[in-house]
């Protein structure tokens, strides 16, 4: 796979990914912000009808089996998955190659594998505050049981559209475009200055 | 204004789009009934109260939706997927109880 490079990288460094503790942090650290970076991200779509076989597949090639409901997902701490439309999934793999595997899993009577990962960056927003600093941007319900751990969500902030799964009861992880990336991180570091956060 | 998405729940209505009247019936592309295509493209309802509207979660799931709109209160009374009877997330819920 081509070489990345983080959107967030690109020069000035140091005005985007600025690594250890920033705004109200004398209080004590509320959020931890960090790109997770995984080598695969994949958008999985079924051909209406095929939905069974594909989540059938997801499980044969991830090992996560995918929960009740609209929405649901689950992970494992290196890979995750959650449906974000319907018939359709976003599936996250630490190691590159994912696509690969799913070849000759999701024929193209099944569905549909597009790889994304060079085209979405992924943010993880941890700690106590983090409900709250993301209720501030986004217009959906943060709380743990209307948000479970696993589940995804598609929704936007502005116009910058993003997927968002619950990995953990006080952790999100974001997807946003590539090119939006940037100009989100920026925005959510604003966001977390008032509870003090880090950037590892 | 809050529209229930089928299969994302309630949002805000910044993240839909309005794709006109649910009324219109499109004539067979193929058709040369001038009365049917001036219908299809001129002629609106325009009811005060209950109004048949297509609007897609393009914030969101991005799916097409049905929807039924009182143009006097904004009150949303019905939401369905405009595909028809979307077996997609039934299926992913009876899947996942298996
Ligand atoms: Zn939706």
């Amino acid at each position: 796979m081509v070489e990345r490079q983080s959107p967030l990288e690109l020069a000035p460094l140091e005005l985007e990914l600025r690594t250890g503790s920033h705004g109200d942090f004398e209080h004590g650290i509320d959020v931890i912000l960090s790109e997770t970076r995984p080598g695969s991200i994949l958008q999985l779509a079924a051909w209406p009808g095929q939905e069974k076989k594909l989540i059938a597949g997801i499980r044969t090639v991830t090992g996560l089996a995918l929960p009740d409901g609209a929405g649901a997902g689950s992970t494992d701490g290196v890979r995750s998955v959650f449906g974000f439309a319907p018939g359709k999934f976003t599936v996250v793999d630490e190691a590159e190659g994912l696509g690969l595997a799913f070849a000759n899993v999701v024929t193209p009577a099944i569905g549909t594998v597009t790889d994304l990962s060079h085209g979405r960056t992924a943010i993880r927003i941890a700690g106590p505050k983090a409900e709250w600093v993301l209720a501030k941007f986004f217009a959906i319900d943060f709380a743990l049981p209307a948000f479970p751990v696993g589940a995804g969500r598609s929704t936007m902030h502005h116009d910058v559209f993003a997927q968002i799964q619950r990995t953990g009861a006080d952790q999100f992880d974001i997807y946003v475009f590539r090119s939006f990336a940037r100009s989100f991180w920026k925005a959510l570091c604003h966001a977390s200055e008032e509870v003090g956060y880090e950037v590892q | 204004m809050l529209i229930t998405c089928p299969y994302c729940g309630p949002r805000d209505v910044i993240e839909f789009t309005y794709q006109g009247d649910g009324n219109r019936q499109r004539p067979q592309p193929a058709s040369q009934d001038l009365d049917a295509w001036n219908a299809y493209v001129y002629d609106r309802l325009n009811p005060a109260g209950d109004h048949n509207e297509i609007w897609q979660h393009s914030g969101g799931c991005r799916a097409h939706l049905k929807v039924v709109r009182n143009t006097l209160t904004h009150e949303i009374s019905s939401v369905a997927f405009a595909r028809g009877d979307h077996k997609a997330a039934m299926r992913h819920k009876a899947e996942g109880k298996s």
